[in-house]
């Protein structure tokens, strides 16, 4: 069974309200996309979920679908790759059995590295691949925790648009069966990705249709773009 | 070949000076004496300028390496302790406000004429570069590693050695190629202050003896061991942090 999650609450900022009465369910099995410009908090939301340092003081609550607790079982990746610059890619993979003593599964980041067709580059640094190559690198170990709550933080932002539909793509695929929270500022990342889509204003969220069709969508049908159009217009509206 | 042949053209031009400065002024031996005449005695008392190098590299070497290990265990204990940074702190830059000339000749009463006085003085002159360079580099991690880190259930002991630490070398580098420069300062300050042996004591006792052939001798001694030391440390440091790599003098 896959886990969903419910975050509901209000955060504030040195006193002055970020977001209030926020409701959030993160659907098991779905892409849920929180789409909103820069400093409107949708970032506090996936690190509250993360249960990460942020400047705010929060006051909601955050509940698996099986009561128990987030931690252990949340794969994060962010706009930076957050590669090691020392380590080489496969150590970068299985960073995680590193950081928590625990023996590095071969089998497993040699398989992965194959999923984001990076088993020639294995024994390379990060800085001798391309910004997109090192993107795959932070999927690979994304997928390597194998958390069932995956939280995506701008991951495709710093690439460029041919990379970042690729990034897309393998992303959809990969991440299939999990729970993701993708929070973005990009229209196209939301009607291409998103199972349920939201678009967070200072007033809170606005939940918007998403089009129809599995994941990831065509990039130039009718419907995604049209979708893409409206969920910006929203976007400038607020 | 280019990169040879640079340093060997600066030393002949400044060579070529000096004797210029010698034929134009004819300045008394014991005021200002030739190349020659500092080659000639360096030839001659080379023996003697050997023994000294030893006993003040010796320092240098000690001071070295107590200074960075005792730089870096400070340097860990500030950056993993609150409590830390807020009691040693203030100490450590009040103490790095001493003139370490003036805390020379306390520590030859305190240790005495030997080398411990001296291996005390590059200690103390090279222990703030480390400490303080290693410290900003374990404070300065990527906030978004230290996120990845803890996400993926890290503890801090492990999120230190695994990532802050490693982060740091660049920085921790830094300060190495520092402390090489200062340490032959430190060890000769001490010898000046009060010695009777090493590179230091020789040049004051040359200078004294209005020797100042076996005093330029000696100098120039030091000022070429000092270089080889930092070369060194600059090649090793480079192997280590390859990043880093910076231009050779």
């Amino acid at each position: 069974m896959t886990l969903s999650v419910h975050f509901q609450g209000s955060a504030t900022h040195q006193g002055t309200p970020l977001f209030r009465g926020v409701i959030l369910d993160l659907r098991a099995g779905e892409w849920t996309c929180l789409l909103g410009v820069s400093g409107v908090g949708k970032s506090t939301i996936l690190r509250l979920i993360a249960d990460l340092p942020v400047h705010t003081t929060f006051d909601g609550s955050i509940t698996a679908s099986d009561g128990e607790p987030l931690s252990g079982r949340i794969a994060y990746m962010a706009q930076q790759d957050l590669l090691l610059p020392w380590g080489t890619v496969a150590d970068n993979v299985s960073i995680g059995d590193k950081l928590r003593g625990t023996r590095p599964d071969a089998a497993r980041r040699d398989d992965l590295l194959a999923k984001v067709g990076l088993t020639i580059h294995a024994a390379k640094k990060p800085s001798e691949l391309s910004g997109g190559q090192r993107q795959r690198v932070a999927l690979a170990r994304t997928l390597y925790e194998g958390g069932d709550l995956v939280l995506l933080d701008e991951p495709f932002s710093a690439l460029d648009a041919r990379t970042r539909a690729d990034m897309q793509d393998l992303a959809a695929e990969l991440l299939r069966s999990k729970t993701v929270l993708l929070v973005t500022h990009d229209p196209t990342d939301a009607a291409r990705l998103g199972h349920r889509i939201a678009v967070m204003t200072a007033d809170g969220l606005n939940w918007s249709d998403p089009p129809t069709g599995p994941i990831p969508r065509d990039i130039d049908s009718a419907e995604t773009m049209q979708s893409q159009a409206a969920l910006l217009k929203t976007l400038r509206a607020a | 070949m280019i990169g040879f042949l640079r340093p060997l053209v600066a030393i002949g031009l400044a060579l070529a000076i000096w004797q210029g400065i010698i034929i134009a002024f004819e300045p008394p031996r014991f005021i200002f004496p030739s190349p020659s005449r500092v080659a000639e005695t360096w030839w001659e008392n080379r023996m003697l300028i050997a023994w000294h190098t030893g006993v003040t590299m010796s320092e240098v070497a000690l001071g070295l390496i107590i200074g960075v290990t005792v730089g870096c265990i400070t340097a860990l204990t500030l950056a993993t302790s609150g409590f830390a940074r807020l009691a040693l702190k203030p100490i450590l830059v009040f103490s790095q406000a001493l003139p370490v000339f003036a805390l020379a000749p306390i520590l030859v009463l305190w240790l005495g004429y030997g080398m411990g006085s001296k291996i005390a003085m590059a200690t103390l002159i090279i222990y703030f570069p480390v400490t303080s360079a290693f410290y900003d580099g374990l404070m300065r991690t990527p906030p978004g590693m230290l996120d990845l880190a803890r996400v993926m259930g890290a503890s801090p002991r492990r999120i230190l050695w695994v990532v802050r630490v490693p982060a740091a070398i660049p920085s921790f580098v830094s300060g190495l190629r520092l402390a090489a420069v200062y340490a032959p300062i430190g060890a000769v300050i001490g010898e000046w202050v009060g010695a009777s042996n090493g590179l230091g004591y020789l040049m004051l006792l040359a200078n004294g003896r209005a020797k100042t052939d076996l005093m330029f001798a000696a100098m120039i001694t030091l000022g070429v061991c000092s270089v080889i030391l930092y070369l060194t440390t600059l090649a090793a440091t480079n192997r280590i942090a390859p990043e880093t790599q910076s231009k050779r003098l």
